[in-house]
This record gives structure tokens, sequence and C-alpha cells, in this order.
């Protein structure tokens, strides 16, 4: 590995580390994670037989597939909008962190990224087998879907966090920035598509998503994930995923930059 | 030693008068940041519309689902919101419990000579989350004046008996919830499937479900009670196989039922906890 990316490596794998120790964490958030999927299955499948069997271009099995992926991923891309930095920046710890000799952003990049794979390598799978063994879903049988699809999930992560690094450090100018997040995750959660895929939207409602980075966090890994977009149109919603990335990285360094001139600490 | 102090230790300090200042005071602590607190009361607010849009997107697909077209499911909503949103404004904090314990600062409550429930409901009243009782205020009264609705007695008592008793079938939730912590603590996330699993599936027409999901959300954590079967009776409807819309009347008995259950685990986890050190 070049040394240049070793202390990135080591903060993701410590991070990754640490979650090791909490496993009841792991079950807790799958009791969570699975009740919420056998909710979201029964008012989707009802739906898709109330409109005869198709709707939005899912049929009953692509519906099931996009309600346990969407579980299965939720614990990977944190839609929840809380950073460890905004803590940090709230109570003046932030300063230390400054201090070190590493890019801030990226340091807490690489942890956010070993805690999310931690969750993504054990909250994936048990909502997926849950959902085949009671309903039945289908899942893509070729390794290109699987292969762009991981790519597309990495990449819904570090947007995940960039979007949430960017919320957080706003806390160097509001005192409490807690109604910011829950404001945050409530709009980021719906237009991610969380609770409705985002193609059932009506047009507007679609096209207004499509203008926020956040169907690129959950939406596009699922859609890729399960082959309901395949071959150049997959690529393309990758590409866009990048665009995104690009976007929430530069505004959130931006912020970071105005907001450290901003920082006033007390003590010593 | 506590027992045996008189409940009205001073002359003119009542036995409510602790629990009144310490409310006081949390409220007008929320009121003075008011930028936070307008950013926080206009998130509730936005939450409550969100979850309705969710709700709204898939009536957008289909006329009917379980029986409901939107204009009932609006009814089912309204209810649903109003009751936990006042659950949740009265005692929705237990669910920082987990922080507090691993913080071990819970230890105070258990030196003060109050019920510890008393002091962790009374601890952070958030006034922000009346927003989101507001939104199901005005999606209970456009449902109640869209719909058909034969008024009566019985319909009005209905109405009544359904914001009471739901209001304390979640609050229950939220206490059952805040006595597993004692158990759990970071396997906490565990108790959002029936807590806030139950927010949401009361808003959900039932009759959707699958047989154990009936079981669970219907009798188990009775969240149907507080709003769909409620909202059966005032649109006079039938109900699915395993909730026939009378059962409505028994929510009293719903909610006894949740109600015991909270106290009864948060008596537990009382007992259990050994204390955070320090």
């Amino acid at each position: 590995m070049p040394p240049a990316l070793r202390p990135w490596f080591r903060l993701l794998r410590a991070s990754f580390a640490a979650q090791t120790r909490y496993l009841p964490a792991v079950a807790g958030g799958l009791i969570a994670n699975t009740t919420f999927g056998f909710l979201k299955a029964a008012m989707l499948v009802a739906t898709v037989h109330a409109a005869g069997g198709s709707v939005a271009g899912y049929d009953l099995e692509s519906m099931v597939a996009y309600v346990w992926l969407s579980q299965g991923l939720l614990g990977a891309v944190q839609l929840n909008g809380t950073s460890e930095i905004g803590e940090r920046v709230r109570t003046g710890e932030v300063a230390i962190d400054f201090a070190r000799p590493l890019d801030i952003q990226t340091s807490y990049l690489a942890a956010d990224l070993g805690r999310n794979l931690f969750n993504l390598s054990t909250r994936l799978l048990p909502p997926l087998v849950i959902g085949a063994l009671t309903t039945g879903l289908r899942l893509p049988t070729s390794a290109g879907p699987y292969l762009l699809g991981a790519i597309a999930v990495l990449l819904g992560m570090t947007v995940s966090f960039f979007g949430r690094y960017a919320v957080n450090v706003i806390g160097f100018w509001l005192v409490e920035g807690r109604g910011l997040r829950n404001f945050y995750m409530i709009v980021s959660t719906f237009l991610a598509g969380l609770f409705v895929p985002v193609g059932m939207f009506p047009g507007w409602l679609h096209t207004l998503a499509n203008c926020t980075p956040f169907p690129s966090i959950l939406m596009t890994p699922i859609d890729v994930l399960s082959g309901r977009i395949v071959g150049a149109e997959a690529v393309r919603a990758v590409a866009v995923q990048v665009f995104w990335l690009a976007v929430t990285c530069a505004i959130g360094r931006l912020l970071t930059a105005r907001g450290w001139l901003k920082l006033e600490v007390q003590g010593g | 030693m506590v027992d045996q102090l008189p409940a009205h230790a001073e002359p003119g300090i009542g036995r409510w008068t602790p629990y009144r200042s310490v409310l006081a005071a949390r409220i007008r602590a929320q009121r003075s940041y008011r930028a936070s607190f307008a950013i926080d009361t206009v998130s509730a607010f936005v939450a409550g519309l969100v979850e309705l849009a969710e709700v709204w997107v898939i009536f957008h697909n289909v006329q009917v689902l379980g029986g409901l077209d939107f204009r009932a499911v609006l009814l089912v909503f309204g209810l649903a919101n109003i009751g936990f949103s006042t659950a949740e404004v009265m005692v929705g904090h237990v669910d920082t419990l987990p922080a507090v314990l691993r913080a071990g600062t819970l230890d105070i409550y258990y030196l003060r000579p109050q019920p510890l429930l008393a002091q962790v409901v009374t601890s952070d009243v958030q006034l922000r989350r009346l927003a989101r009782v507001g939104v199901g205020v005005a999606c209970a009264a456009i449902a109640l004046s869209v719909n058909h609705i034969h008024w009566s007695q019985a319909t009005v008592a209905m109405i009544v008996i359904s914001l009471v008793f739901g209001t304390v079938i979640y609050s229950s939730l939220f206490v059952t919830a805040g006595g597993l912590q004692f158990f759990l603590i970071s396997g906490s996330e565990a108790t959002a499937a029936f807590v806030y699993g139950g927010s949401t599936a009361s808003t959900q027409p039932a009759a959707v479900w699958p047989g154990p999901l009936k079981i669970i959300f219907g009798f188990l954590f009775p969240v149907t009670f507080c709003a769909y079967l409620p909202a059966l009776v005032i649109l006079d409807l039938p109900g699915p196989p395993m909730l026939p819309s009378w059962l409505a009347w028994f929510l009293p008995v719903a909610a006894l039922w949740a109600a015991g259950a909270a106290l009864a685990t948060w008596r537990l986890g009382v007992r259990h906890y050994q204390g955070g050190g320090g």
C-alpha cells in the first residue's frame, strides 16, 4: 500500500474493529430493520396487487427485492443526518482535529466508511434472506449487476457521508445544530427512496428528487443491485453518483475552510 | 427515609410543585434560543408532512388500499399522529435513556426523592414536537369533513376515546422501550421496532398485513386500536379478518394492557440497574 494511503486505511480499519465490539447493536439494528421491512413490504405488496400486478414498472418480486435491499443497505448508507464531527464542533473539541497533520474531512470519511462497511457486512444479507424466505424476491443471476452494484453501494456510502459532513459543519455557525440535522434526515430519507421507491413518485416530485444528491445515496445502489437498471443506463446512474460525490465533497471543504476561520475555543 | 417525608413538607409547597417548576424551566429554556427553537419546530412540522407524503405517494399510484381510499386513510393518519405526537411531547425523551445509561448520569435521579419515571419524563419535554400534533389535527379535521360520516354520539365518543387512550398506548410503548433499555444497553435500536415501527404501523390500513403482523401490532403492541379500528367505526366500515371494527370499543382494555406491560417492564428495568459506577 502506498505510504500516503496508510493513515486512512488504519483509521478505517480501527473504526471497523471498534464496531465488532458492539454485537448487541447488530442484533438490535436487524430487529428494527426487519420489522420496518415487513411493514413496508405489506403496504407495497398490497399496492402492487391493487394496481393489477404492476406499479411504476415494479412487479411483485422486484418490489419485494426493493423492500429488502433498502432495509439491508440502510445500516451502510446511514441516512440519519448525524456525523461525529457535529458534536465535536459543538463542544470545541474539533480544534484538536485541526491540529492533526491529516485532512479533517478525509479522516472523518475513513472512520465513517470503516463503521459503515461493518454495518454493510452484518446487516445486508439477513433482511435479504428473510425476504427470500417469506415473500420471495428476484435478484439478477449474472455477475455484472453485482460488480457495478458494489461500486454503486460504495459511492452511495461516500455521498451519504459528504452530505452529512456538510450539514454537521454548518454547526460552526449554529449554536444548536440538532434541528437542522433532523430536517436533513427527514428530507433525505424520503427523497433517497427509503419509504417508497423514487420511481413511484409523481413526475414533479421525481424531478425534484433528481435535483438532489439523495437518490444517489440509496435508490441508485438498489436499482443497480436489483438489475432494475442495466447496461448504459446503469453506468449513467453511477456517473451521476460521481457527480454528486464531487459536489457534496466540495461543499463540505468550503464550509470547513470558512468555519475554521470562525472557530473560537475557550481555555487551553 | 424518603417515604417518611410528608406530602406537604412546607406550607404552600404542594406535591406537584417540583414538577411544575422543572417543566416551566424547560419550557422557558427552549423558548430562549429562538433560532434553534424555530428550526426545531419547522423540522417537526416538515416531519409530519413528509410522513403524510409517503402515504400520499402510494395513493397516487392506487385508488384503494386495504379497503380504504385516501380520504379514509387521512383519518387514520390524523388520529395516529395526534396520539403519537402527544405521547412524544410527554414521554418521548425516555428514548434518550440509552445515552444517559452509557454516560452514567442516571444515578443522580436515584438520589432524588421522586419516582424515577416521573423525573425522566419531566427531564426534557420538547415543545417543538407540538408542531407535529398540529399536522395530525389538521389531517383529522380535513378527513372528518371530507368523508361521509353519520354523526352520532357514538361517533363523537369514538373520537374522544381514540385520542385519549391512543395516547396512553403510544406513551406505554415509549415506557416499555425505556424499561428494556436497562437490559439492552448497546442493543437499544431493537426497541425502535415497536416504538417507531408501531407509529408507522398505526398509520397503515391493517387489512394489508399478513397474520403475524396483525398479532404483533394488533394485540401484542396494540397500535391498531389507536387509529385504524376507531376510523373503521367512525366511517362505518367493516374490519378485515382478525380485526373486526367493533374491537375498537375495547380500546380502553388494550390501553390497560399496554400500560400495565409498560409499568411492569419499567419496574423490572429499574430494579435490574446496578449503577453506572463513578
